[in-house]
């Protein structure tokens, strides 16, 4: 698998899905709908655990994943953006970690297996296991009298993402995708735990897509890095890609991506929100908009992987599929041996 | 099409790329606990916000790397490590820079890199421990994504020659890239600059070899980067900075050419290679290159050189205006400047101005010694300074003292001849001062003697090992206003407790001043202020002495001042008694259980070269004077701060200089004409361990030792340490049942300081007298550092490859361990009798033991010898009744007996 999607990628864009919080909200699901059977007597809410519906609605899911594979999305993520302990403390379902890891990941190869039986010669679709940033964050105090302090320790990071990694890999996805990164240490984390699960299971690794998230118009993440430093410090993941996702639109985007574009030893992706969003905190880009800013920088030869972040659906992915498919992809830079 | 080289990119916030024609890195290397005084004050003290300052410092001055080092022994590494990194994340404008985290515990340096979002270099990995722990360490720094500096070192050593130094960065290389995946721009080495000129030939080409060690490495591995701390180099000119500023941009000029990438260095303090006189560039350049050096000749050169242009630095043109003064200023002058040139001609000449002898003394010479006093009052002047004016003033009023006597006499004689009485009543107020009985330590309460001297008290000293009934009746005879009490070794603490309830007994009413370096703010107020009601201060140095004797001789502020002393001390009487019951303790045979866990089955202790004792009399002082450690030389003159950044601290730097230099002269002395001599004795003997006891096999017969254990609970997986736990135990299991451990003792002593001590003492000479007695403390030291060394490399031989600087050694960074009974491993001092007799120390090294077991010359050294590489400094803490009871059990001593001698580690 690890070949062929770089053969893949050697050929073509290719296109990773949309939103899955945005696609979700349209089922307007009720509290019993999250808890479903399993989870009828939880001791606490769980309406908002897009994650857990994993295992109590697996065939949303599923019907989601199918609608962005219809699209024309090559790249599909796991529902598992907050599948770890540390983000699961909210419902109280630390233990459930695990199992909604693996949950997820059948929910995406089980959409794959039904799209490729119901269009056979479709080339290749790959699953994402998506690792999120988690909600506390190894760079910066919540405390702002007390700068010194930290929610969490890098041990326990790396604990709760080797767990994730371990729920992923088991439930059989193709590609581990650390996103939506706004503290790079937070990152290393996942890098960490990521490296030393395959070495502790002695199993080939697969290969890592990192996306960081730029948060304003410094530039900079919000942990304070430059985008080059945020590169920098990241490289030894040897990732099959980096690039950009959420926090901003398309438009905000632009000059991010191009400058990773020129620093980048390996394949970039990027896949902004449907702009920035309104007054009632909705984004309402529509999908050509979307599509065209995206179709620009495939002429630029920016990118290798492009697809939605938040409030994207699969119109939008289907738009930016259609736009560069003629599009050649960025070519790699040559890595020189000497100075 | 996008071209990316294989540059060495590091990140801090931003990003740093080390590309051809950047320029040489700086490493900021301020943030170093083991090499920046201040860094180190503020960290030890919690003071970490104003450590920070620190930090921007070094990057307002242009650090672009910053190095962050917490390897201290005071320290708990990794939580500090932790917390200043956390805290440093939150500076926006400091952690711009990339971090090197500097450790020789990689514990510390992984606590570190869970730190930083940055791309770190890590300082330093290297293959000493073998290629299976260089390679596990450089996963995990792979792992964390930092850039590792490696050490030319490997299981054999650190590497000294080009040859050496090539082929273990090639070995490394090959390892880190093949087998751990390293990408070669991220490998930076570390081929160590050593000092030269240090007289030892074998040290010229250190320098070249670097230096050519770096233009192979970098041609073989062009990918790779090369640092280095430079100012090691020119170790041996410590003390003349100019000279070593030249030695080290000598040196750069030439190691950048040849490859060097970046360097720990103080790039504030770099000359400019054009800058140098000629001369000197000319002479750094033949050391460095080790060019026209037969027999040391270009070291010899340089040393000449380096005098000169010291000596050339000191001559200020000597202004002489002052003496043009009336002699008044003139006296004052000399006492400030600590001037005896010209006090004898200028004593007299104000004797014969003034109409008594005695108007000089309460005239210009009480003057200038209260300006003396307000300016050491004030911080501006330090106590080396202080002791030299009080050399002054002793010498002036020694020639005046026969004429006021004779004054004196006359007036008797008048007052005889025309029968009335002599009404002349005292004139200064008395301190009497003494080192309690059992206590050989006089250094601290001689300078204490001083100090008040200076300040107008009329000083009673009557010495060492004073008996209590002693000090009180000369007190009562004397009719002293204070009495000032010192000891350094733990059994003067119950002395003077003992003291204490002595000066109630007789109904006293002088204050009571506690001081020397094993007693406290703490100890006082629980144990001596309960004793005596009238006052009981304890005195923390020289400095204090003065305010405290002002405020307890002043009727007005005496009773506030022990007012307020009293609520202090009653409160941190409540405080500590109240604070004891916190601590948990296990009882002993739970604590017995937790030993340091060794795996004696894969351990073969070495044989040492001989059994029983050897003699090493007349010991070379030479060799002993290049290890005298310098730190605590200063610290007895008040001056704290590490050598030899002291010379060159803003603050003392200037004075710190001229002490060292005066030292230096006196040392030159000493060893030029034999004062002193040393004498030592070291012995091995097996050994084996059962619980806390350890039995020596000597040729006198089987000795058992006993020792002590931490009893306190401790956190899982941390043993209950003793000393015994170091030696094989009896019965160790498995086939090696046959195999032999041993134990070794040194006892060391400088011999014949008395007639020197007594001719300074004639001449007035505080200053030379205590300078004398702080060497002879060195050399002992020094002697123990070197037999240590020498027992580890060759006398014992288990670590005959080790390699470390003097530095290195200071910190203690070698195999095995030197502890003394009477110390914080080894509390009971009692066991100095067994150590005494098997090593027949009083014999073989002259030393004799008082009743509290102070050793006697005052500068003596002695301990065991442990070898195992787990053995390990540590305290013992306190210990419970069931631990007493057992110890007085093992050691046939009456309950109350063992009470006495442990009371410090009691509750």
């Amino acid at each position: 698998m690890y070949m062929q999607i770089r053969e893949e990628l050697k050929k073509r864009i290719l296109v990773i899905d949309g939103a899955m919080g945005t696609m979700i909200q349209r089922h307007k699901l009720t509290e019993a709908d999250y808890r479903g059977d399993r989870f009828k007597d939880w001791h606490s809410d769980v309406k908002g655990n897009n994650d857990l519906l994993c295992i109590t609605q697996p065939d949303i899911i599923v019907g989601i994943h199918k609608e962005y594979l219809s699209a024309g999305a090559d790249i599909i993520e796991t529902n598992t953006f907050s599948s770890t302990t540390i983000a699961m403390a909210d419902y109280d379902m630390q233990s459930l970690a695990y199992e909604l890891n693996v949950a997820a990941a059948k929910c995406a190869k089980e959409a794959i297996r039904q799209f490729m039986a119901e269009n056979p010669g479709t080339p290749p679709k790959f699953v994402a296991g998506a690792i999120g940033p988690l909600n506390k964050t190894l760079s910066l105090s919540p405390d702002v009298n007390n700068p010194g302090f930290r929610a969490v320790t890098f041990d326990e990071v790396a604990a709760a993402y080797y767990e994730q990694i371990g729920g992923l890999v088991d439930g059989g996805v193709d590609i581990i995708l650390i996103e939506t990164i706004f503290d790079t240490l937070n990152a290393k984390g996942a890098i960490y735990a990521t490296k030393k699960y395959f070495r502790d299971k002695g199993i080939p690794e697969l290969p890592i897509m990192i996306s960081g998230t730029i948060t304003d118009a410094s530039g900079r993440t919000l942990s304070g890095q430059t985008l080059e430093a945020f590169y920098t410090s990241v490289m030894h993941a040897n990732p099959l890609s980096i690039g950009l996702n959420c926090a901003l639109g398309a438009a905000e985007m632009r000059s991010h991506i191009e400058e990773l574009s020129q620093i980048a030893a390996c394949y970039t992706s990027a896949y902004p929100n449907a702009g920035l969003p309104n007054a009632m905190g909705e984004y309402d880009e529509q999908p050509h908009e979307t599509a065209h800013f995206i179709e620009e920088w495939a002429e630029q030869g920016f990118v290798n992987i492009v697809g939605g972040c938040c409030g994207t659906t699969p119109d939008h992915i289907k738009h930016i599929a259609d736009n560069v498919r003629k599009i050649q992809p960025r070519q790699l830079p040559v890595l020189e041996a000497t100075i | 099409m996008t071209i990316i080289k294989p540059y060495l990119r590091l990140a801090g916030l931003e990003p740093l790329v080390v590309r051809p024609e950047t320029n040489f890195i700086n490493v900021g290397e301020r943030t170093n606990v083991t090499g920046s005084k201040k860094f180190a004050r503020l960290i030890k003290e919690n003071k970490y916000e104003e450590a920070l300052s620190v930090a921007r410092q070094q990057v307002e001055s242009g650090a672009q790397v910053l190095d962050v080092n917490m390897d201290d022994a005071l320290l708990e590494g990794v939580s500090a490590m932790t917390t200043f990194l956390n805290l440093l994340q939150s500076e926006p404008d400091i952690a711009r820079i990339p971090i090197m985290i500097d450790s020789s515990k990689f514990e510390i340096i992984e606590a570190g890199l869970k730190c930083v979002q940055g791309k770190c270099i890590v300082n330093s990995i290297s293959m000493k421990e073998g290629e299976a722990k260089f390679i596990e360490q450089a996963h995990i720094c792979r792992a964390y994504g930092a850039a590792v500096i490696v050490m030319a070192f490997d299981e054999v050593g650190q590497a000294d020659t080009k040859a050496r130094k090539v082929e273990i960065c090639h070995r490394a290389y090959k390892i880190l890239e093949e087998q751990v995946g390293f990408d070669p721009q991220d490998i930076i080495f570390d081929p160590n600059i050593f000092a030269v000129a240090t007289g030892i030939e074998e040290h010229n080409n250190y320098a070249v070899d670097f230096i050519e060690a770096t233009r192979e490495i970098k041609k073989l591995m062009p990918l790779t980067k090369v640092s280095g701390g430079v100012s090691n180099v020119s170790f041996s000119f410590r003390g003349n900075d100019h000279v070593r500023e030249a030695i080290h941009s000598v040196f750069l000029f030439h190691a950048i050419k040849a490859g060097m990438d970046m360097g720990i260095v103080n790039a504030g303090q770099l000359v400019v290679y054009d800058e140098i006189e000629p001369t000197l560039r000319q002479l750094c350049e033949d050391v460095l290159l080790n060019k026209n050096n037969d027999n040391n000749e270009a070291t010899e050169k340089l040393i000449v050189h380096a005098e000169t242009v010291k000596a050339k630095g000191k001559v200020e043109v000597k202004d002489e205006k002052w003496r043009n003064e009336p002699v008044e200023k003139r006296l004052a002058h000399s006492l400030i400047n600590g001037i005896t040139e010209y006090i004898d001609a200028d004593t007299e000449e104000a004797r014969q101005k003034y109409p008594r002898p005695l108007d000089v003394i309460e005239g210009p010479l009480m003057d200038g010694m209260n300006i003396v006093g307000d300016l050491f009052g004030a911080g501006k002047m330090f106590l080396p300074q202080v002791v030299k004016s009080a050399r002054v003033m002793k010498k002036s009023v020694a020639i005046l003292t026969p004429y006021i006597e004779k004054e004196k006499e006359d007036r008797k004689n008048a007052h005889i001849a025309a029968g009335t009485t002599n009404e002349e009543t005292a004139g200064a107020a008395k301190i009497l001062l003494a080192t309690v009985k059992g206590d050989v330590h006089d250094i601290g309460k001689n300078i204490v003697g001083v100090v008040l001297g200076c300040n107008g008290y009329d000083i009673v000293d009557l010495g060492v090992m004073v008996p209590a009934d002693k000090i009180l009746e000369a007190a009562q005879r004397e009719n002293v206003d204070i009495i000032g009490l010192s000891g350094l070794i733990t059994p003067s603490l119950d002395e003077m407790v003992h003291i204490a309830k002595e000066m109630k007994r007789r109904n006293m009413k002088q204050p009571l001043l506690i001081g020397g370096a094993t007693t406290s703010r703490m100890h006082t107020a629980v144990k001596i202020a309960p004793e005596y009601d009238l006052g009981v201060v304890h005195v923390l140095d020289a400095s204090r002495s003065v305010t405290v004797a002002g405020s307890l001789l002043n009727k007005e502020l005496k009773q506030p001042f022990l007012g307020e002393l009293t609520s202090e001390y009653t409160k941190l009487k409540f405080d500590f008694d109240n604070k004891k019951v916190v601590k948990q303790y296990l009882p002993y045979q739970e604590a017995l259980q937790n030993k340091v866990s060794i795996n004696w089955d894969n351990y073969q202790p070495v044989a040492p070269s001989f059994t029983g004792v050897k003699v090493l009399d007349n010991y070379d002082l030479n060799e002993l004077r290049t290890f005298i450690d310098w730190k605590p030389f200063f610290i007895t003159w008040e001056m704290h701060g590490n050598f030899p950044e002291i010379l060159t601290d803003n603050v003392v730097g200037a004075e710190a200089t001229k002490l060292y230099n005066d030292a230096n002269a006196l040392l030159d002395k000493i060893v030029s004409e034999k004062w002193l001599t040393a004498k030592g004795v070291i012995g091995f003997w097996e050994a084996t361990a059962e619980n806390d006891s350890v039995t020596v096999q000597s040729e006198k017969g089987t000795v058992q030792l006993e020792f002590h254990r931490q009893q306190i609970k401790k956190a899982a997986g941390q043993p209950n340490l003793s000393l015994a736990d170091f030696i094989r135990p009896i019965g160790a299991s498995g086939s090696s049942a046959t195999v032999k451990d041993y134990m070794g003792a040194f006892a060391v002593s400088i011999h014949g300081i008395e007639p020197h001590l007594e001719r300074f003492e004639a001449a007035h000479d505080d200053y030379n007298k205590i300078m004398l007695q702080a060497l002879a403390d060195r050399f002992a030291e020094a002697f123990a550092e070197v037999l240590h060394l020498r027992t580890r490399k060759e006398f014992w031989g288990y670590d005959a490859n080790e390699q470390l600087s003097p530095e290195e050694l200071i910190k203690e960074q070698y195999t095995g361990i030197r502890p003394a009974p009477g110390y914080p491993a080894c509390p009971d001092h009692t066991e100095k009798y067994k150590l005494f007799d098997l090593l027949s120390a009083q014999d073989n090294a002259g030393i004799s033991l008082t009743e509290s077991l102070a050793m006697y010359p005052a500068s003596s050294v002695c301990g065991w010898y442990f070898s195992h590489p787990q053995s390990q400094y540590f305290g013992i803490g306190k210990i419970q009744r069931d631990q007493l009871e057992d110890y007085a059990r093992r050691k046939s001593m009456d309950i109350l007996t063992a009470e006495r001698w442990l009371s410090p580690i009691l509750e």
